[in-house]
C-alpha cells in the first residue's frame, strides 16, 4: 500500500465528508422547523445531531491530523483497520443486552398483561418491533458489519476500502438504529414486519448500505490474494441481496416531505408477497449467509483445523443463493395468494434443506480432529453448538413450509419458537463465539478475561434456549390444535379467551428462559469489558490443555 | 495453486492448495447422503409442480392434475360441515323454543351450538361460564331484568339492549344528581332506604327519610317495596344480586349519574338459527323460566 497517495486522498474524503454533513445539518434543521409533528421534529434534531456532531469530529481529526508527525500514527493508512471493528464490538454487546432485555420485557407482557402500563409507548405492539429490530438490526447487523471488516481484511490481506467510509457505515448504522428505536417507540412505522421504520429512515439506510457495500467490494478488489474467500462470498451475497431487498419492499410514497407517513408502493396480495420475498431473505440472507460466513471464518480459525470440503462450499452457497429467494410465499399459505406461487414457496423450501444443511455439515465436519477441543475451549463449544441449532432450526423450516404442517402451525407460537431457535441458538451462539473470538485480538490481549466465565455462558444460554423453544413448541401444537378442535356435532371447541388463557404457563416458562439468556449475555458483557481492560481471571485452565493465546493474522495489526 | 496441494495428517485427505489467514481447506467430495437428499427433495418437488399448480404463464398457470383450487377445498370442506348440520339447523329454524326443547335430539344439538356460539360471541362480557362482571349480568342466577323465558331471552339476543336497532330493548334510569333533580342529602337518604330494602345495614333514621324520596322518584319504575318491573327494564332493589354493586358508594354512584349499560342487537349478525341455540342453551344455564 502507497501510505503516502492513500493519505491525501483520505483528507480529500474526510474535507467531501464534512462539506456533505454540514448540508445534511442544515437541512435537518430546516426539516425541524418544518415537522408537522412533535415525533418528526424529535427525529430531525436526532439527524441534526449527527450531522453537527459529525463536522466536529472531521474538524477536530484534521487538527490532530496537523498537529502529529509525518510518520504512520493510529487510525491511518498502514495495516488493518481495527478501530472500526472495535467499535462495532462494543456496539454488538450493547445492542445485544438492549435487544435480548425487550424480548424478556415483551414476553412478560404476555404472560402477565398488566406490564403493558396502559401507556403507548410501552404497550406490546411498540415493543415488539423494538426486540426484532434491536436484535436482527441492531445486535446482528452490528456483528455482521464487525465481523466482515474483520474477516475481509484478514482473509484478503487488504485494509479496508474508502479511507473514513468504514466509519460512516458504523455511525450511519448506529443512526439507522436511533431512528428506527425511537421511531416504534413514539408510534412512528411503516407496519411492515421487519421493515418498519418509515421512508426517511429506510432511505438513511440505503446510503449506508451502498457505501458498505462499496467499502467491502473495494477491499475484495485490493486484495493481495488470488482467491475470495467462502466467507467473503456469504458476505457479499448478505450485503448485496439485502441492498436489493430493502428498495424493493420499501418502495413507497411519502404524504409529504417534511412528514413522517408514506404509502406503500404495492397493495393487497401483491404487498403481502413482496412483504414475505423480503421477510424470509432477510431471514436467508441477513440471519443465514451472513452468519455462515461468520462460521466459515471462525470456526476453521479457532479449531485450527482446515474447512471440510471446499467442493461443498461451492455447491451449497450457489444452492443456498439460488433457491432461498423463492422460499418467501410459504409465509403466505392458505391466503389469498394463488395456489401456483404458494406451491412454488413450499417446493423451494423443501429444495433448500440440503443446501443449509451443507453449511452445517462444513461446520461440524471441520472439527475432525479437534473434537478433543470442545472440553476444553467453551468458545469452540458455543460457535459448534451454534451450527447444531443452525441444522435443526434449516429442518423444521423446511418442515413448517409443507402446507398441511403450515395449516397447523401458522400464527401460532411454534412459528416464535422456530424463530427463536434460530435466532438464540443459531445467530445467538454463533455472535457470541466470534465476539469471544474476536475482542482478544482486536485488543491484543493475551486471552480472555475468563474461559471459565464463557463455559457459564455457554450452559446458562443453553439453558435458556431450551426452555425457550420447548415451552413454544408446546404451547404453538396446543394452540394450533384448540383452534382447530371442533366437537362430535360440528361446533368449535374453545373460544379463542380460552385458547389465550391455556397459554399462560408457557408464556411463563418462555419468559423464564428469556430471562436466564439475558442473564448469559450479561456475564458476557463482563467478561468481554474485563478482557477489553486487560484483566486475565487467575483461573484453572479447563483439563487436557493449556490456555491458548489467540492467533494473529499474517499481516501484523497496524493500530 | 495447485503446487501447494498438501496431505491433512489428520484425515489423509488433499488440501486444496488455497489459503486465506491461515485457512486452508480440504479436497473433500460432497457427502452422498446429502447429494442423494438433495436430488430426492428436486425430484419430489418437480412431481409435486405436475400435480398441483405451481407455474405461472403470462396470462394462467400451471393447473396440476387435478385442477386443485385451496379455494374450492374450503368450500367443499364449509359445504360438508354445513351439510352435516343441516338436517338439524332445518328443524331448529322451524321449530319454535318450546319445540325445541321438549325434543332430547334437537335440545342436545342446540345446547352443543348454543355453548359454542356463546363462547364465541358472548362470553368476552358474560365471562366464560356466563357468570357476569360488573355491568354484565350473571346469566346463570334466577334475576332477569327484561325476563328469563325463553322467548324474552331470545327477544334480548334479537334487538339488545339500548343497543342501536329500532326495537331494541330500552330503559333509562333518570342521573338524579348530575341533572339536579335530588340534593345530595336526598341521595344519602334513598341510598339508605335501598340499603334497607335489601336487607343490609343501613342509618334507620336516613332510611325513613329516604323511603319518602323512593316513593317519590323511585317507585314508579322500581315498585313501591323495590320489587322491580320487567316491562321497564327496572331491576328488583330487594335482593342482594346487582348489576353495578349494592353497597353504599355504588349505589350513590347509580343514584348520583346512573348507568348506561349497552349490549348490541345480534340480528343480522348471527343467523336465526344460531340465536335460537343461544337463547335455549341461556336458559338451560340455571336461571331460566
Amino acid at each position: 500500500m502507497n501510505s503516502t497517495l492513500t493519505a491525501n486522498r483520505h483528507t480529500g474524503g474526510a474535507w467531501t465528508m464534512g462539506v456533505l454533513f454540514a448540508l445534511g445539518a442544515i437541512v435537518s434543521l430546516l426539516w425541524m422547523a418544518k415537522a408537522p409533528s412533535p415525533e418528526m421534529g424529535f427525529h430531525a434534531f436526532i439527524f441534526f445531531a449527527f450531522f453537527t456532531l459529525g463536522c466536529f469530529a472531521l474538524v477536530k481529526r484534521q487538527y490532530d491530523l496537523a498537529g502529529a508527525p509525518a510518520v504512520p500514527t493510529a487510525d491511518d493508512d498502514v495495516g488493518y483497520m481495527d478501530g472500526v471493528i472495535r467499535a462495532g464490538a462494543i456496539a454488538s454487546t450493547f445492542w445485544g443486552v438492549v435487544g435480548f432485555t425487550v424480548g424478556l420485557v415483551i414476553a412478560l407482557q404476555l404472560a402477565f398483561p398488566v406490564l403493558n402500563f396502559d401507556l403507548p409507548w410501552t404497550n406490546f405492539g411498540r415493543l415488539r418491533p423494538l426486540h426484532t429490530s434491536a436484535v436482527i438490526f441492531a445486535f446482528g447487523g452490528n456483528i455482521l458489519i464487525m465481523t466482515s471488516f474483520h474477516v475481509v481484511q484478514r482473509t484478503c490481506k487488504a485494509r479496508l476500502a474508502g479511507g473514513l467510509a468504514p466509519w460512516f457505515v458504523f455511525w450511519g448504522y448506529q443512526l439507522f438504529i436511533v431512528l428506527a428505536a425511537t421511531g416504534y417507540v413514539l408510534g412512528i412505522t411503516q407496519g411492515k414486519e421487519y421493515a418498519e421504520p418509515e421512508w426517511y429512515v429506510d432511505l438513511w439506510l440505503t446510503i449506508v448500505w451502498v457505501v458498505y457495500l462499496l467499502v467491502f467490494l473495494g477491499t475484495i478488489w485490493r486484495r493481495r490474494e488470488p482467491h475470495i474467500y467462502v466467507a467473503n462470498w456469504f458476505y457479499l451475497a448478505f450485503i448485496l441481496t439485502i441492498a436489493m431487498l430493502h428498495i424493493v419492499n420499501n418502495l413507497s410514497l411519502p404524504v409529504s416531505l417534511a412528514g413522517a407517513k408514506s404509502y406503500s408502493a404495492f397493495a393487497g396480495v401483491q404487498d403481502a408477497l413482496t412483504q414475505w420475498w423480503y421477510g424470509h431473505n432477510a431471514v436467508g440472507f441477513f440471519l443465514t449467509a451472513g452468519f455462515l460466513a461468520i462460521m466459515y471464518y471462525y470456526i476453521p480459525k479457532r479449531a485450527e483445523r482446515p474447512v471440510y470440503s471446499y467442493r461443498l462450499s461451492i455447491i451449497h452457497f450457489w444452492a443456498l443463493i439460488f433457491l432461498y429467494i423463492w422460499a418467501g410465499p410459504h409465509h403466505l399459505h392458505y391466503t389469498a395468494l394463488p395456489d401456483w406461487a404458494q406451491t412454488l414457496g413450499m417446493t423451494f423450501s423443501i429444495m433448500l434443506w440440503m443446501p443449509s444443511w451443507g453449511g452445517m455439515i462444513n461446520g461440524l465436519m471441520t472439527l475432525s480432529g479437534a473434537w478433543d477441543k470442545l472440553r476444553t475451549d467453551p468458545v469452540l463449544r458455543m460457535l459448534v453448538t451454534s451450527v447444531a441449532f443452525y441444522g435443526m432450526s434449516t429442518f423444521e423450516g423446511p418442515v413448517m413450509s409443507i402446507k398441511a404442517v403450515n395449516g397447523l402451525s401458522h400464527y401460532t407460537d411454534w412459528t416464535v419458537g422456530h424463530v427463536h431457535s434460530g435466532a438464540l441458538g443459531w445467530v445467538g451462539m454463533v455472535s457470541f463465539g466470534a465476539l469471544y473470538c474476536v475482542v482478544p485480538i482486536l485488543w491484543n490481549r493475551e486471552r480472555l478475561y475468563s474461559l471459565r466465565l464463557v463455559g457459564w455462558h455457554f450452559w446458562i444460554s443453553t439453558i435458556g434456549i431450551v426452555l425457550y423453544i420447548t415451552s413454544m413448541w408446546v404451547s404453538g401444537i396446543l394452540q394450533g390444535l384448540m383452534w382447530r378442535a371442533y366437537d362430535t356435532l360440528g361446533f368449535l371447541e374453545y373460544s379463542f379467551v380460552e385458547t389465550v388463557e391455556a397459554m399462560h404457563p408457557f408464556y411463563v416458562i418462555r419468559a423464564l428462559g428469556g430471562a436466564v439468556f439475558v442473564a448469559g449475555s450479561l456475564v458476557m458483557a463482563y467478561n468481554l469489558y474485563r478482557t477489553m481492560r486487560g484483566d486475565l481471571r487467575d483461573e484453572a485452565p479447563f483439563v487436557g490443555a493449556p490456555v491458548r493465546a489467540p492467533q494473529q493474522g499474517a499481516v501484523a495489526a497496524g493500530e | 495453486m495447485a503446487h501447494n496441494v498438501e496431505k491433512d495428517a489428520v484425515t489423509g485427505v488433499d488440501t486444496t492448495g488455497h489459503e486465506w489467514d491461515g485457512i486452508k481447506e480440504l479436497n473433500n467430495p460432497l457427502p452422498r447422503w446429502w447429494l442423494w437428499t438433495f436430488y430426492i427433495t428436486v425430484i419430489w418437488s418437480i412431481g409435486y409442480w405436475i400435480v398441483y399448480p405451481a407455474w405461472p404463464l403470462v396470462s394462467s398457470y400451471t393447473e396440476g392434475m387435478f385442477g386443485y383450487s385451496s379455494r374450492q377445498e374450503v368450500m367443499d370442506r364449509i359445504a360438508e360441515a354445513k351439510e352435516a348440520q343441516s338436517a338439524y339447523l332445518g328443524k331448529i329454524e322451524s321449530a319454535s323454543l318450546d319445540e325445541i326443547r321438549n325434543d332430547s335430539e334437537l335440545l342436545n344439538f342446540a345446547l352443543a351450538g348454543g355453548r359454542s356460539a356463546f363462547a364465541v360471541n358472548c362470553s368476552q362480557c358474560h365471562g366464560q361460564g356466563a357468570q357476569g362482571f360488573v355491568g354484565y349480568p350473571n346469566l346463570n342466577d334466577d334475576e332477569w331484568i327484561w325476563g328469563g323465558k325463553p322467548e324474552e331471552i331470545m327477544q334480548t339476543i334479537n334487538f339488545g339492549i339500548r343497543s342501536a336497532h329500532d326495537d331494541t330493548r330500552f330503559s333509562q334510569m333518570p342521573a338524579f344528581g348530575k341533572d339536579g333533580i335530588l340534593e345530595r342529602p336526598q341521595i344519602n337518604a334513598v341510598v339508605e332506604y335501598v340499603l334497607k330494602l335489601s336487607g343490609q345495614e343501613h342509618d334507620a333514621a336516613l332510611a325513613g327519610t329516604g323511603q319518602e324520596v323512593f316513593v317519590e322518584q323511585c317507585a314508579a319504575c322500581h315498585g313501591e317495596n323495590g320489587g322491580g318491573m320487567r316491562e321497564l327494564g327496572a331491576p328488583r332493589l330487594s335482593d342482594s344480586i346487582w348489576l353495578y354493586g349494592g353497597d353504599r358508594e355504588a349505589l350513590r354512584e347509580t343514584v348520583t349519574n346512573a348507568r348506561y349499560g349497552v349490549m348490541p342487537a345480534w340480528t343480522g349478525r348471527l343467523d336465526e338459527a344460531t340465536i335460537k341455540q343461544l337463547a335455549v342453551y341461556v336458559h338451560s344455564l340455571g336461571g331460566g323460566e
